[in-house]
């Protein structure tokens, strides 16, 4: 296990650390059961909708904090009518968790090492002092409803145990 | 005047709780310097070459009275007793320590500033049009739209790591004051055939090392989409801009690359998803900022003491003609102070003399200040009675100094003074060109003129749209000035033409007499500024000043070669 997932309830382990993750081009080329999607930040995400009820859960990475492409692409993806769990994965760092829930992120996968350096409460507070937006205060709140707090990723619900296969 | 609205109010101390934090846990090392880096420049705070520097936003460049007292007070209680104004209408303070500056940043939130967004890769403070609302050719005042535009664009989750810093202006009157075109995105408001206002929307513009003039990209936008259309733009760029390369990374080079058409279609389809679910600005957001930028309560009153001191003191005369400009009421005006006394620093102010201005804008210009991107700092609103008083208060700050628009009005970077990355002095040059041409008496016979004058190739100087631009750069590790002809940052916008080989710092003023000189032979009459001159005749003329000796070697090596 060496990743950390962080929720607004605090760290986690990860859930999904055995699970099998589908690229877009596999996932295009069709599937049969439910999958775990991996989207690269620079693909197109347009062609999303027709999958959405195949996917469980939405990986965007972030090779370095300074890429804020997941962001954009997160929101995006919202903006397509996905409702279901996205997780940003990489190197954010405590001081972004604000702006990844807000592009609409659930949570948010790290490694262990920066868990070490930043550790829970850097992330929490992030969410505690959060004054609002001006972003909701302009357009009203977003219609975007949170994903069912990780309902789907319960240990006795999640693929690896289930034996969950891959296309 | 804008004033922070109770939200306001909380976001901005929660920011500076926020990085209070951030800097303790720097000291601490939680944070690296790597992830410290672009949370600091988030808060205006720079590492410069000496030291940290604070830049503060001035929104739209519009300050109040009690404003501009409280950053007199912060240069003196944290700085050395001045500040800098610059070219992106925000002040710099050159030597706060790290541990005051959320100190300093509480002292700003008492008076509803905030140095949020000053720099790093996301939206950085709008500019807007230094004469908004005052202006005789204006459509529209640009601050609310410019208002509107800071507001969405704090802390926008989704935009605050894009491939590079982001600008925007706005503009209500044709004369393109807030140069609209150097923008990545410029506004011009506009009102359409069915007498509608909305925006003219230019994208791609910027200076740095590959200088490029804007494109519209839509001619006309209904005023009420201002907001899904600027983040359908920010949203491709923010996906399809360039990270590969620092340099290729602004939204100019994705225009340049990907073509003004596709990017067009590639925006406007995102436009109209974020249009599905786009239920309009929030009313009342709106109402209280359209409120808050309302004209002041003008009151009309005899000029005869301007009249009768303009007929009896000519060097009121002469400030009068360089510092005045038209205001929408006849019986009004607009007066340009500037900050380039001869031998000076361009942009610096004193705390005394930021003080003075203060009082003068409380009394006599409906307590309004603005800052220029040239630098310099604007009374909006002086009833034309009161003209000679503001004079008299100006020359004893020594501020009334009659050189706005003219050749030692000069645009000039921090330079090798105070930037990490200069690679010249840029100071220093302004300084000389202006003692030597205030020396030889010319500057009021050249009449208009532009110098800009930038430390290295990022063009904070704007070099590229001065009449003259000048840029220093580095040679052997010598410093070495290159010269640009014909720039033009108004409405005619022009990118300026490299003359030729660069100069040396001693050989740079001689040059420069050579090129003035030039023009004062070539003009048609006193009436014909240098770049209308320049356009006229073309650049030969100014090139054989600058390089005498170059048509001579040629004329030597043919000679040469024929023998
Ligand atoms: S132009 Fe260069 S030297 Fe001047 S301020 Fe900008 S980066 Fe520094």
């Amino acid at each position: 296990m060496n990743s950390i997932i962080v929720r607004d309830d605090g760290f986690h382990e990860d859930e999904l650390s055995e699970a099998v993750f589908t690229s877009l081009e596999t996932l295009k080329t069709g599937v049969e059961v439910p999958v775990y999607l991996h989207l690269e930040n620079d693909e197109d995400p347009a062609c999303l909708p027709l999958y959405f009820c195949w996917l469980r859960l939405i990986r965007i990475p972030f090779p370095d904090f300074a890429d804020g492409r997941g962001f954009s692409l997160a929101s995006a993806i919202r903006r397509l009518g996905y409702q279901g769990c996205l997780r940003a994965r990489g190197h954010l760092i405590a001081d972004q968790y604000r702006q990844a829930r807000q592009s609409g992120f659930d949570e948010v996968e790290i490694g262990k090492g920066l868990a070490a350096r930043q550790p829970e409460r850097q992330w929490l507070v992030q969410l505690a002092n959060n004054p609002g937006s001006y972003q909701d205060r302009l357009f009203g709140k977003r219609p975007v409803p949170a994903a069912p707090k990780s309902g789907h990723l319960r240990p006795e619900l999640s693929p690896s145990s289930a034996g969950m296969p891959t296309v | 005047m804008y004033n922070y609205s109770e939200f306001d109010e909380t976001f901005v101390r929660a920011r500076v709780a926020e990085f209070r934090g951030q800097v303790e846990r720097r000291i601490s090392g939680a944070l690296t310097e790597e992830e410290f880096k672009p949370l600091r420049l988030k808060n205006g705070l720079y590492l410069q070459l000496h030291a940290y520097m604070l830049r503060v936003a001035i929104p739209y460049g519009t300050l109040n009275s009690r404003q501009m007292r409280q950053l007199a007070m912060i240069a003196d209680r944290w700085d050395k007793g001045y500040g800098h104004f610059t070219t992106r209408q925000n002040v710099q303070f050159n030597w706060p320590g790290l541990g005051d500056v959320p100190d300093i940043l509480d002292a700003l939130a008492d008076v509803s500033m905030h140095a949020i967004q000053t720099s790093g890769n996301c939206i950085r403070n709008v500019t807007a049009d230094h004469f908004a609302g005052a202006a005789s050719d204006e459509c529209e005042d640009p601050r609310p739209t410019a208002e509107l535009l800071r507001q969405w664009s704090t802390d926008h989750p989704e935009f605050q790591y894009l491939p590079r810093k982001f600008k925007i202006a706005v503009t209500g009157s044709r004369a393109d004051r807030a140069v609209t075109r150097a923008h990545d995105i410029g506004l011009r408001l506009i009102t359409s055939e069915e007498e509608e206002t909305g925006y003219q929307v230019l994208v791609g513009g910027g200076l740095g090392r590959t200088p490029m003039i804007a494109k519209i990209i839509r001619p006309f936008l209904p005023r009420q989409h201002l907001l899904p259309y600027i983040e359908a733009i920010l949203r491709v760029y923010n996906l399809s801009g360039r990270r590969d390369n620092k340099y290729k990374a602004r939204i100019k080079i994705l225009v340049h690359e990907t073509g003004l058409d596709e990017l067009r279609s590639r925006i406007e389809a995102e436009f109209e998803r974020r249009l599905a679910d786009f239920a309009g600005v929030d009313q009342g957001v709106v109402a209280a900022i359209e409120e808050a930028f309302a004209a002041p309560a003008f009151v009309a009153r005899p000029n005869n003491r301007h009249l009768d001191r303009l007929d009896a003191d000519s060097n009121y005369r002469e400030w009068v003609r360089t510092s005045l400009a038209r205001h929408k009421r006849p019986d009004y005006g607009i007066v340009t102070v500037s900050l380039k006394r001869v031998g000076g620093t361009p942009g610096d102010a004193t705390s005394v003399q930021m003080t003075a201005l203060a009082d003068l804008a409380e009394k006599y210009s409906h307590d309004e200040l603005r800052v220029s991107h040239e630098q310099n700092i604007i009374l909006p609103h002086v009833s034309r009675a009161d003209i000679p008083a503001v004079y008299d208060g100006l020359r004893a700050a020594g501020l009334a100094s009659a050189n706005v628009g003219l050749i030692s009005d000069i645009i000039a970077c921090p330079g090798m003074d105070y930037c990490a990355l200069a690679t010249a002095r840029s100071i220093p040059v302004a300084q000389d060109i202006a003692r030597r041409f205030d020396e030889l008496g010319l500057e009021k016979e050249i009449g208009p003129m532009k110098i800009k004058i930038s430390g290295c190739i990022n063009a904070c100087g704007h070099h590229h749209v001065g009449h003259i631009g000048i840029l220093g750069l580095d040679r052997a590790g010598v410093e070495n000035y290159q010269i640009t002809l014909g720039g033009d940052a108004t409405d005619k916008a022009a990118i300026g033409r490299r003359a030729g080989p660069g100069f040396s710092a001693e050989a740079l003023l001689p040059a420069l007499e050579r090129l003035v000189d030039r023009y004062l032979v070539e003009r048609q009459d006193g009436s014909e500024s240098f770049i209308d001159c320049y356009r006229r005749v073309g650049e030969a003329p100014f090139k054989s000043a600058l390089y005498p000796g170059a048509t001579q070697r040629r004329t030597r090596f043919r000679r040469r070669k024929r023998a």
